[in-house]
C-alpha cells in the first residue's frame, strides 16, 4: 500500500521532470508508504512511490520492471489473487525475479494488454510506463477503493495518488472547480472525471486511460455495477444453497486479506453485523494474536462498545479502543479535510482519523473492515424508504400505505400526529417519479442540494455556466431493465460508496496514519454474486441484508445479528460550536476569511453559525440540530478548510525529508547521448 | 398581535433561521418542507417560536403538517387560536 505519482512528456519541448520535483510530489503524501521510496527516471518521464511493505517485504521494492526494462510500473494496492496468475503467466513462459504482486502485473500486462485489469482481484491505482512504445497506462480498481488523480497540459502528463501531490509542483495552479462543490452539495461525492480541483481529473473507478506517443487518450471502463434483468424465479439457487455459497465467497475474501500479507492484519469492529463477520472469518483464517479496534464515544447517542466488546469476546482477539470526545473531533477536523481533499458533509471520518492512529501506534499496518457490506447486500435505510415510497406511490392518498415507515422508524409510531406527519410530507415529495432513475435518492439529493443555497453568487453563477454533468445521464444502457432495488444499490455505489464512504472515510483517513484497509466485501467475486443474487435475498420485505444474517447465524451473537441497523454516526455540527470549539472554526467563518475564499455567502453563513452558536450557549450541551444544520455547518466548514489548506497553501504538511532506496535515472545518460 | 403580525413575525424568523439572507422572501403559499425551506426539525423550531412569542399552547392533534406547512397556512390557523383583538 503506497502512494504514486509522476510526470510524463508527450512532446519533446517539455523539459524531464526533475529529480527535486519529483521528490516534493511524493514527499507531500509520503504518509502513504513511509517505509520506502523509489524512483525511475528517463528524458521523458518520472515516476515515484512511497512504499507501505506488505508483501514481499525484501524484494518489493518499486519502481519495478519487465525483464528487459523498457516497462516500468508504480503501484499502490494489492492484487489478492496474484499468486493464482502468476501461476498462468509462468505457465506462458514468463520469469520472476520477486515475489510480490507488483512484478505480476507487469507480466500480465505484457502477456494480456489491458485485458488483464479485469483478471485481477484486488484494490489498486497505478501507472505503467512503456518507454518503448511511450505508452501511459492509468487503472483503478473496480470500485475506487484506492485514489487515483491526474492533469493533462499541453502533452504533459502529471499523475499522483492524491491531488496534493502535484500541487508540489508550483507551475501547477490550485483553484476550486465549482463543478465539484456542486455534485458533493447534491451526491455527497464529486463523479470522476470531475474533481474539487479545477483541471484535475480523478481517474473513473473500475476505468484505465492509456497515453499514446503523441498524447492522445483513451478511457476504457472494464467494470460497472451490475444486476439481474432476468426474472427472480429464473435465479439457479434456493436460498439455502445462495447462503452457503455467500458464506463461501466472504470466507474466501477474508482469508485472502489475511494470508497476502507478509505482515500481521488487523481488523476493526464496528458492533455492527459485517464487521463482526469479517472479523470473525479474519480470526479463524490464521493461528495466533488477533488485533481488533473500535471507535467509542463519550456521546451514548453514538456508542456501540458493548457490541463491540461482545464480539472481541467471541473470537478472543486482542482487543483496544479510542474514545472520541466532540473536541477531538473539532480539534483534528482541519487534518482530517487536509487527507479528505474533499468537502465533507459529516464529521464521521474524525474518528476514523484517529482511530488508524491507534491502529500505527500499535504497530499493525493493515486492517479488514466491513465497508461495503450494506451496499452490496441492501443495509441501508435509503433502500427500505424507496420500497416503501414504491409500494405508497402506486396509491399516493393512502393513508394506510405510508405506516409502513413506522415499521422502518419504530419512533414514529410512538410519537405525537406532529413528527409523523411532518415525515410523510417529506417522503411524499416526488412520489409521482417512482420508476424514473433516481427515484431512490430524490429524497437524499433533494435535501442535500438545499444547502447550495451557501453558495456565493460567483460560483452558482459559474456551476451555471457550465454544461451540467449528470449522473442520471451517463448511466449503463441496462439500467432501466434492472429492479428497482438493483438501481438503488448502483446510485448508492458510484456516489456514496466510491466517492465519499471508501475515499474520505476509508483509504484517506487510514492512509493517514499509514495503515491500509481491506474490505472482504468488496472483493470482486463477492460484489459479482451479490449483485446477481434476487433482491428478495438482500432486501427480504423490509428485513435489510437478509441473507447476511443467515451466514452470519452460529458465528455472531445473536444480540449482534438482531439489533436494529445503526447508521455509523458522529457529533457534527456540536463539536463545532460548543465552549471548547477550537478557535479556527471563528476565524474560518469570520466574514473577511469567506469573503478571502469567495466561495460562499457570506451573510448566509454568519447566520447559519450564529444561530448554531445560540442553540449550543441556550441548550448547557444538550441541544439538538436538525439534519439540515448538521450537514450545512460541516460542509460550510469544510469547505472554508479546502480553501485555506489547498488555495492559500498548496495542501503539505511540514516535515520529513526522502531517502530513496531504489533509483534507477536514465535521464542524464540519455541526454548525454541525445537518445530521447 | 394581528394575522399581518403574525405573518410578518414568521418571514422574519424564516429568514433568520432557515434562510439566512435578508433578500429571499418565501411565498406566502409556498409549501416549507415541500421546498425544503424547512426540514422536519426545522418546523419544530418553528412551532417553538410561534408557542414563545405568541403565548398560545397547541395540542398534539393540532400539530400536523397542514396547519404549519406555508405562512398563509400557520397565519389562518394562528388567527384561530388567537383572542379576537378588539377593535
Amino acid at each position: 500500500m503506497c502512494g504514486i505519482a509522476g510526470i510524463v512528456n508527450f512532446r519533446d519541448r517539455h523539459e524531464t521532470p526533475s529529480r527535486e520535483l519529483l521528490t516534493a510530489m511524493i514527499s507531500a503524501i509520503r504518509y502513504r508508504g513511509p517505509d520506502e521510496y523509489g524512483m525511475y527516471r528517463d528524458v521523458r518521464a518520472g515516476l515515484v512511490h512511497a512504499r507501505l511493505s506488505l508483501i514481499d517485504l525484501t524484494t518489493g521494492q518499486q519502481p519495478l520492471a519487465n525483464e528487459d526494462g523498457s516497462l516500468w510500473i508504480v503501484f499502490n494496492g494489492e492484487i489478492f489473487n496474484y499468486v493464482e496468475l502468476k501461476r498462468d503467466l509462468l505457465a506462458l513462459g514468463h520469469r520472476f525475479r520477486t515475489n510480490s504482486d507488483t512484478e505480476v502485473i507487469v507480466h500480465a500486462y505484457e502477456a494480456w494488454g489491458d485485458g488483464c485489469f479485469p483478471k485481477m482481484n484486488g484494490q489498486w491505482a497505478l501507472a505503467i510506463w512503456d518507454s518503448r512504445a511511450r505508452r501511459l497506462i492509468l487503472s483503478r480498481d473496480r470500485i475506487g477503493v484506492r485514489p487515483l488523480y491526474v492533469r493533462e497540459r499541453d502533452g504533459r502528463v502529471w499523475f499522483a495518488s492524491e491531488a496534493k501531490a502535484m500541487f508540489a509542483d508550483p507551475s501547477v495552479p490550485r483553484e476550486i472547480d465549482p463543478r465539484g462543490l456542486d455534485q458533493t452539495f447534491t451526491y455527497w461525492a464529486s463523479l470522476p472525471p470531475v474533481s474539487l480541483f479545477k483541471g484535475i481529473e480523478e481517474l473513473a473507478p473500475g476505468s484505465t486511460r492509456t497515453y499514446e506517443g503523441d498524447g492522445s487518450s483513451r478511457d476504457t471502463i472494464y467494470w460497472r455495477p451490475s444486476y439481474p434483468v432476468s426474472a427472480p424465479e429464473e435465479y439457479p439457487l434456493t436460498l439455502d444453497q445462495a447462503t452457503e455459497a455467500l458464506a463461501e465467497k466472504i470466507e474466501t475474501a477474508t482469508r485472502l486479506r489475511i494470508l497476502r500479507a507478509d505482515v500481521p492484519v488487523g481488523s476493526y469492529l464496528s458492533g455492527g453485523l459485517d464487521s463482526s463477520l469479517t472479523a470473525w472469518m479474519g480470526r479463524k483464517a490464521k493461528e495466533g494474536v488477533f488485533q481488533t479496534y473500535s471507535i467509542r464515544f463519550e456521546d451514548a447517542e453514538y456508542d456501540e462498545t458493548e457490541y463491540q466488546r461482545a464480539m472481541a469476546a467471541t473470537i478472543d482477539s486482542n482487543h483496544q479502543e479510542v474514545v472520541i470526545r466532540r473536541s477531538d473531533i473539532a480539534q483534528v477536523f482541519p487534518e482530517v479535510v487536509r487527507h479528505a481533499e474533499r468537502p465533507i458533509l459529516r464529521t464521521a471520518p474524525a474518528p476514523l482519523y484517529l482511530l488508524s492512529k491507534l491502529v500505527r501506534d500499535s504497530g499493525i499496518k493493515a486492517v479488514l473492515t466491513g465497508e461495503g457490506a450494506d451496499e452490496m447486500l441492501a443495509g441501508y435505510d435509503i433502500f427500505r424508504e424507496a420500497k416503501i415510497r414504491h409500494f405508497w406511490s402506486r396509491q399516493p392518498e393512502s393513508t394506510v400505505r405510508p405506516r409502513l415507515f413506522e415499521r422502518l422508524y419504530p419512533y414514529l409510531a410512538r410519537s405525537p400526529q406532529q413528527a409523523k406527519g411532518m415525515a410523510l410530507q417529506f417522503w411524499k415529495k416526488g412520489l409521482d417519479r417512482a420508476g424514473q432513475p433516481g427515484f431512490s435518492h430524490d429524497p437524499r439529493w433533494w435535501t442535500t442540494s438545499q444547502l447550495k443555497r451557501f453558495f456565493s453568487p460567483d460560483i452558482r453563477a459559474a456551476v451555471a455556466a457550465q454544461p451540467p454533468q449528470d449522473l442520471l445521464a451517463e448511466l449503463p444502457p441496462q439500467f432501466g431493465r434492472w429492479d428497482p432495488l438493483g438501481q438503488a444499490q448502483y446510485l448508492e455505489v458510484v456516489t456514496l460508496l466510491s466517492g465519499y464512504l471508501i475515499s474520505s472515510q476509508g483509504d484517506r483517513m487510514l492512509m493517514a496514519h499509514s495503515v491500509e484497509g481491506r474490505f472482504p466485501f468488496l472483493d470482486a467475486e463477492v460484489m459479482d454474486f451479490c449483485n446477481g443474487l434476487p433482491p428478495e435475498y438482500k432486501l427480504a420485505g423490509l428485513n435489510e441484508k437478509f441473507i447476511l444474517k443467515r451466514v452470519a447465524r452460529g458465528a455472531i451473537p445473536e444480540k449482534i445479528i438482531n439489533r436494529p441497523k445503526q447508521p455509523y454516526r458522529a457529533p457534527d455540527a456540536a463539536s463545532f460550536v460548543e465552549g471548547d470549539a477550537p478557535e479556527y472554526v471563528a476565524e474560518l467563518l469570520s466574514e473577511d476569511s469567506l469573503h478571502q475564499a469567495g466561495l460562499l455567502e457570506t451573510g448566509a453563513v454568519r447566520g447559519l453559525y450564529a444561530k448554531c452558536l445560540a442553540r449550543a450557549r441556550e441548550s448547557g450541551g444538550e441541544a439538538v440540530f436538525s439534519n439540515a444544520d448538521n450537514m450545512g455547518l460541516v460542509g460550510l466548514i469544510s469547505v472554508q478548510l479546502l480553501h485555506q489548506q489547498f488555495i492559500r497553501g498548496d495542501g503539505s504538511a511540514p516535515g520529513g525529508g526522502i531517502v530513496y532506496t531504489t533509483m534507477i535515472d536514465r535521464a542524464p545518460l540519455q541526454q548525454l547521448s541525445g537518445t530521447a | 398581535m394581528t394575522e399581518a403580525d403574525i405573518r410578518s413575525r414568521v418571514h422574519e424568523f424564516i429568514r433568520k433561521n432557515f434562510l439566512f439572507d435578508d433578500h429571499i422572501t418565501v411565498k406566502d403559499d409556498q409549501s416549507l418542507l415541500g421546498t425544503g425551506v424547512v426540514d422536519s426539525t426545522g418546523i419544530l423550531e418553528l412551532i417553538a417560536f410561534l408557542e414563545g412569542t405568541c403565548g398560545v399552547k397547541f395540542a398534539d392533534s393540532e400539530l400536523v403538517a397542514d396547519n404549519f406547512d406555508s405562512v398563509d397556512k400557520i397565519s389562518s390557523f394562528m388567527a384561530g387560536k388567537l383572542p379576537t383583538p378588539k377593535a
